[in-house]
């Protein structure tokens, strides 16, 4: 009696059987027939051989027959787009049906067949389709037009198929819009040119508005979707649509009312953001979207997803929703991860300690993955509410006590941001923390643990057998491991330098020499040349004070953020990420953004939250290493002998002992020269990246007397220059040596060589009395007038103030037009160096000067000097050395070091000679400071 | 497995319910909600038609299945979706049609459009004619709770509906008041409830579909305290000799004097539990070896003799100890009650003159009630 019977028929000749079958004259063979070829159809079965015996069948008036059979044209008119020819004088026929059904049917099935040929034939009975008397055949047709635009876009835009339905849009029946609506978004979407075919007016607006409350569900979610794309002309147009919307919210279907949401979140946007309209709106989002949680699982899995956004957006929403967060046992996985994320969201000081005792329970729960991410919550939100840290670690230190493997782990891995967020706070559970040691088997965990052994190293008694026995099975441990316990074990060593030093030479010989990881033996190289060449400088960079890590390291961008706030309840909701990152063939493609508020200038919306880009990575040298080793550093040199060594326990010997033989035979293993030019000196290199020119003392000569008082009608000017972070500063000290107060100072400077010119008034403070003096400081910029001055670094001073005008001259060291972008590339700088004549070169030498070759790299980078390279020849150091003027005029040096010769040989090159007299004085000045 | 995956070309979004999976195959970017409601709907439709939704029930009817997806999904825009119009358009399948058909010649399938379909009120059919006239609601709310250890309440919320059943001739108005509507702290409508109405004077008023319907769900939030009406004294223990000990008593609370009825309980044990030998005072117990879950099927809770199930649970000899707590989860049916405290005022129909039957009906179940061991 059923239809499974149909199934079951699977003998030989079955399609000869139909065949005859369907040919039959009985009305009702011919039915059970068709039954069968489509029972054949569905499991798979080839039946496409019977393709015009079915066709013969379609001219009937069962309309449970008319269907099947457009059911199998439907599947096959594209395997035979010959013979489905043959169906489509049915398909004009049955548009002209007096029965509406089956006219709908007919423009239905049609579009849903992909072959040209019969696509020819639509356009006439799609075209009074869309015009019928009965609506339900006009929304059917509404709907073809998208099926159409699929198949072949242009014949729709020629056939002005899209005005049509464009003037659809105001039929008086709902249904009517709701799917020309639809119909029209999904060509939208398909469109290649990207913008949008139908432009949104607010009379359009009122008509979908209208339509929104009387169509179905469905038609309800098309509308609410094409709402969202449009932006209201003002904030006034704003509000009133999400007066309208509003009542979605209480709609029984979710995509209603997550579309609903979508719209209002947008629309928020544009209104102020303190108006009570807003604050209403809020308080009326909540129950909605806590309702979606009492649904299907599926239901609450996108809806979770899209609450994570919300509450990233505007967190107030959701605040006092906690507890509808809370797990229940029986919950899916997936539901259950994206709720623990957002109580982590939603903790604040109000809340911790709910959220935190149900974290306790959850992390004794029996999914690991979940339990897992329950005790790493945990963490988190010691990280997040500081007051509730101490809580946080207690709670962890419970559950390091049941000693299940993969909490102990987990706890472990989050103590070490608990560390680093909170230093010097809870380090007495450190000895509770290394009982477990032998139990962690989990790269993290173990680079976590080694790490707190490393970073405490001072206070933990046996720190160095605990390292020991880690590194015993070195080259077995992850990468992560290794690189972990190389830098620990060089941190110890710096922190107990007496015991350690064997152990430190372990770990860097298996770093350098036994690992094929460049990282970790460039790392161990790295440190190496560190301890070897300055003590002092390892242990400033290895034990740098690292940067706080923040609270909220997984919170989306908020330029994201926003985008996907205007994809909410999309898929692109679901995975967090923009379309057009994944769906497919999606054109140029309008990325929405949120409208900007009325009134305001800014597109970028400020967030509730604040967003820090510090990365969470544990140790901050990770990056710098990092970045260290990206940079151009060819071959380990020969290490410079480090006359010094300076640690304040007993000089320990260092190089003496095994390790300088070792870094010796390693430079003769690796076969690298060390005459090889080096880009820049190891400690000018680490210098400069370590920020030991962070506080960068560029030289400034000491002040001069620029006008005495006897001169300045008892004015006392001292004065000098300086270059402070990019920009050129006149000093001043003006002292009062007359009987009167002084006031009213104005400062003039007469054309010069470089273009000086104040750059703000001179702020002196007024009234000077009688033996006073102040200090100030003038910025100066280069953009003045221009004229040449001799020499020509001498700049002509006007000074007023309410006794007379005083003029005067002095001379502005060259140094203070070094500008900091005057590093030359090498090649450019050789190039250059070839290409300027010879005649353009001038010799000088700097007499009695007391640096190494570093010290001067180091004096002159400070000063805006670049060493380009550093070469060794004969037993002297060649420093190479560029620098470029405010006025855009390059120079370049070479300079001659001998060592024990006090005396250094400058040979300057450059295009403009004049400026080379004051070149010398600047680098005879600096060097001499 | 998460509802919606996504592979190179396609996006697969899932439900499951009656033991299997609908798939839904998209190519472009669609709200995920839509297409699991509209899944949901699908389900809905077939369990209405078919009364059950199985493997074997959907190959039997196969034929309609594809008429009324053919009915209710074109080219990924649903069409119809009430199973009003549907009805109309697909007749369900009965073994009295069927042979009718067989003799007769005639399908299942409409020949005529629904009249439905197009109207102002798309979910009511035209021309209801019956000789009674009824209309029946039922007001049944769900606990949801989570109850820790120590017996208090971590979390509780309502989730309540209003189900009708509704037999009127022609096109009967109707007015449902409440006596206490501000209790609702969410509330979401049939399609046909008239939401102004209910924003400004705080009653449904609706022309409802014919047949059974959800006119309305309600939730009553954690912001509420909710009363509970069952609590369960437990005491599990893993670690003694010879096994660990469980006992387990349940009684009523907050009930006003109602009997908690249908009561089971179910505690989904750890995975070293081998068995367990238990004596209850009332109710039959079974414990799956294979599922670890042991059920106790309670029944009717008497005040004067509370019951209770204690005993022996054997534990796998030398497996590492139970990590992890069981939880007990708990259903039951309280009639006569709603919870919540909502109480229907009356009921008033406009637009027809004769006199319909009506009556209220409140229940309180179980929804997602667990207590934590």
């Amino acid at each position: 009696m059923t239809d499974s019977k149909y199934f079951t028929t699977t003998k030989k000749g079955e399609i000869f059987e139909l065949k005859s079958e369907l040919n039959n004259d009985k009305k009702e063979k011919k039915r059970e027939a068709v039954k069968k070829v489509i029972a054949s159809m569905t499991v798979g079965k080839d039946v496409s051989a019977l393709f015009p015996d079915v066709v013969n069948c379609m001219q009937t008036d069962n309309l449970e027959l008319k269907k099947l059979v457009y059911l199998y044209l439907m599947n096959y008119a594209k395997s035979q787009p010959d013979m489905a020819i043959m169906a489509v004088n049915t398909f004009v026929k049955d548009c002209e049906d007096p029965n509406p059904l089956i006219r709908a049917l007919a423009v239905r099935t049609m579009g849903c067949i992909r072959v040209d040929k019969i696509t020819e034939y639509l356009c006439e009975p799609l075209r009074k389709c869309l015009k019928d008397e009965d609506p339900y055949v006009r929304k059917t047709a509404a709907v073809c037009v998208a099926k159409l635009y699929d198949i072949n876009a242009q014949l729709v835009e020629d056939q002005g198929f899209l005005d049509q339905l464009k003037d659809l849009l105001s039929d008086s029946n709902p249904m009517v819009v709701a799917n020309a609506v639809a119909a029209l978004s999904e060509i939208n979407e398909a469109s290649t040119s990207g913008s949008p075919l139908v432009e949104m007016n607010s009379q359009t607006i009122n008509k979908l508005l209208t339509a929104l409350n009387e169509c179905t569900e469905w038609g309800q979610i098309f509308i609410l979707d094409s709402l969202a794309n449009y932006s209201p002309k003002d904030d006034r147009e704003a509000q009133s649509i999400c007066e309208r919307i509003t009542p979605r919210l209480a709609h029984a279907n979710a995509a209603v009312v997550l579309s609903a949401v979508k719209v209002l979140m947008k629309l928020m946007e544009m209104l102020p953001a303190d108006s009570d309209f807003v604050t209403t709106l809020t308080k009326k989002l909540a129950p909605p979207l806590v309702t979606l949680l009492s649904s299907e699982p599926e239901v609450q899995y996108v809806a979770l997803r899209n609450i994570n956004l919300i509450v990233q957006k505007r967190p107030d929403i959701l605040k006092h929703e906690m507890k509808v967060f809370f797990v229940k046992y029986n919950d899916p996985i997936y539901v259950k991860l994206e709720k623990l994320d957002i109580m982590i969201r939603l903790a604040s000081q109000a809340n911790i300690a709910q959220v935190l005792s149900e974290l306790k329970e959850y992390a004794t729960e029996v999914d690991v993955d979940f339990v897992r991410k329950a005790v790493r919550a945990i963490g988190r939100c010691a990280i997040k509410v500081e007051q509730s840290a101490e809580r946080c670690v207690s709670t962890l230190l419970d559950l390091i006590q049941t000693k299940v493997n993969y909490v102990v782990q987990e706890a472990i891995v989050v103590i070490k941001d608990i560390f680093r967020k909170y230093p010097n706070k809870y380090e007495s559970i450190i000895s509770t923390l290394c009982e477990n040691l032998d139990t962690l088997d989990e790269p993290e965990a173990r680079a976590s643990m080694i790490w707190i052994i490393g970073e405490y190293a001072e206070r933990i008694d046996n720190a160095d057998e605990l390292l020991e026995s880690f590194l015993e099975g070195f080259h077995d441990e992850n990468t992560q491991v290794q690189l972990q316990l190389l830098t620990a074990i060089v941190k110890l060593f710096l922190k107990r330098p007496t015991d350690t030093q064997e152990l430190v030479q372990q770990v860097l010989s298996l770093a350098t020499q036994d690992s094929d990881n460049p990282d970790l033996r460039d790392r161990g190289f790295i440190y190496w040349r560190l301890l070897s060449t300055d003590p002092a400088a390892a242990k400033e960079v290895v034990l740098a004070e690292k940067p706080l890590i923040s609270e909220e390291t997984d919170l989306l961008e908020p330029t994201l953020l926003d985008e996907l706030i205007c994809h909410i309840s999309s898929l692109a909701s679901v995975y967090h990420k923009p379309p057009n990152a994944f769906v497919e063939g999606r054109g140029a493609g309008v990325r929405k953004m949120l409208p900007a508020r009325a009134g305001s200038q800014e597109t970028v919306l400020e967030t509730a939250t604040g967003v820090s880009d510090q990365p969470a990575v544990i140790p901050a040298q990770d990056s710098l290493i990092g970045d260290l080793l990206s940079m151009d550093i060819s071959a380990p040199t020969v290490p410079v002998p480090a006359a010094t060594s300076v640690f304040s326990p007993p000089p320990v010997d260092l190089l003496g002992g095994g390790l300088d033989s070792l870094l010796g035979g390693d430079v003769a293993a690796s076969g690298a020269g060390g005459a090889a030019p080096v880009s820049q000196s190891t400690t000018g290199l680490l210098g400069d990246i370590f920020g030991f020119s962070a506080t960068p003392t560029s030289y400034s000569p000491p002040k001069s007397n620029w006008l005495p008082a006897e001169k300045g009608k008892g004015l006392d000017v001292w004065g000098t220059f300086s270059r402070r972070s990019g920009q050129i500063q006149m000093d001043f000290t003006f002292t009062n040596k007359a009987m009167q107060a002084m006031a009213g100072f104005a400062i003039q400077l007469n054309k010069n060589s470089f273009g000086l010119t104040p750059n703000s008034a001179l702020q002196v403070m007024t009234p000077l009395l009688p033996s006073m003096s102040h200090e100030c400081s003038l910025p100066l910029a280069t953009t003045g007038a221009i004229q040449r001055m001799e020499p020509l670094n001498n700049l002509q001073v006007a000074i007023k103030n309410n006794i007379d005008v005083f003029y005067f001259a002095c001379q502005v060291p060259m140094n203070v037009f070094f500008t900091e972008d005057g590093q030359m590339d090498k090649r450019v700088f050789l190039a250059t160096w070839k290409d300027i004549p010879a005649q353009n070169e001038v010799q000088y030498t700097l007499a009695n000067i007391q640096c190494s070759a570093d010290a001067v790299v180091q004096k002159m980078q400070q000063n805006n000097v670049f060493t380009i390279a550093k070469r060794n020849v004969e037993g002297q150091d060649m420093l190479y050395q560029s620098l470029k003027l405010t006025n855009g005029i390059w120079v370049l040096n070479e300079l001659k070091i001998q060592p024990g010769n006090p005396n250094i040989t400058l040979s300057l090159k450059s295009r403009a000679l004049d400026v080379a007299p004051g070149v010398f004085q600047s680098y005879d000045a600096i060097l001499h400071v | 497995m998460p509802p919606v995956i996504a592979t190179p070309h396609h996006y697969l979004i899932s439900i499951h319910r009656c033991c299997m999976f609908f798939v839904a195959v998209c190519m472009t970017e669609v709200p995920p909600l839509f297409v699991i409601e509209f899944l949901h709907r699908v389900v809905d439709t077939f369990e209405d038609y078919f009364s059950e939704c199985t493997e074997s029930i959907i190959k039997e009817h196969y034929v309609v299945v594809y008429e009324l997806l053919d009915e209710m999904l074109d080219n990924g825009f649903p069409l119809a979706t009430e199973s009003n119009i549907l009805k109309e358009l697909i007749k369900p399948p009965n073994i009295l049609r069927t042979i009718a058909n067989t003799v007769t010649g005639k399908s299942n399938v409409s020949a005529t459009l629904p009249s439905g379909q197009l109207s102002n009120v798309p979910w009511r059919r035209t021309g209801v004619k019956y000789t009674n006239n009824e209309a029946y609601f039922d007001v049944v709310e769900e606990v949801d709770a989570i109850i820790d250890k120590a017996g208090s309440t971590v979390f509780a919320e309502i989730q309540g509906y209003i189900d009708c059943c509704i037999k009127l001739s022609g096109m009967p108005d109707l007015t449902l008041s409440f006596m206490n509507p501000r209790l609702f702290d969410d509330v979401s409508f049939h399609p046909c409830v008239r939401f102004k109405r209910w924003e400004s004077e705080r009653f449904l008023s609706f022309i409802p579909p014919d047949g059974n319907f959800r006119l309305m769900s309600y939730h009553i939030g954690s912001q509420n305290i909710v009363a509970i009406p069952i609590y369960v004294r437990h005491n599990i223990s893993f670690r003694e000799a010879g096994g660990g000990r469980l006992d387990i008593t349940v009684g009523p609370k907050q009930t006003i004097g109602r009997t908690v009825e249908s009561v089971i309980i179910e505690i989904p044990m750890p995975k070293a539990v081998l068995n367990c030998s238990l004596i209850s005072n009332q109710g039959k117990y079974s414990f799956d070896p294979v599922s670890k879950v042991l059920i106790w099927d309670v029944g009717r809770i008497d005040t004067a003799k509370l019951p209770s199930l204690r005993g022996t649970i054997n534990l796998q000899s030398g497996a590492p100890a139970v990590e992890s707590n069981p939880a007990i989860n708990v259903q039951f049916i309280i009639s006569q009650l709603a919870v919540s405290g909502l109480k229907v005022n009356r009921l008033d129909m406009y637009g027809e003159k004769y006199k319909p039957f009506k009556g209220v009906k409140y229940i309180t179940k179980a929804g997602r009630f667990q207590i934590r061991m």
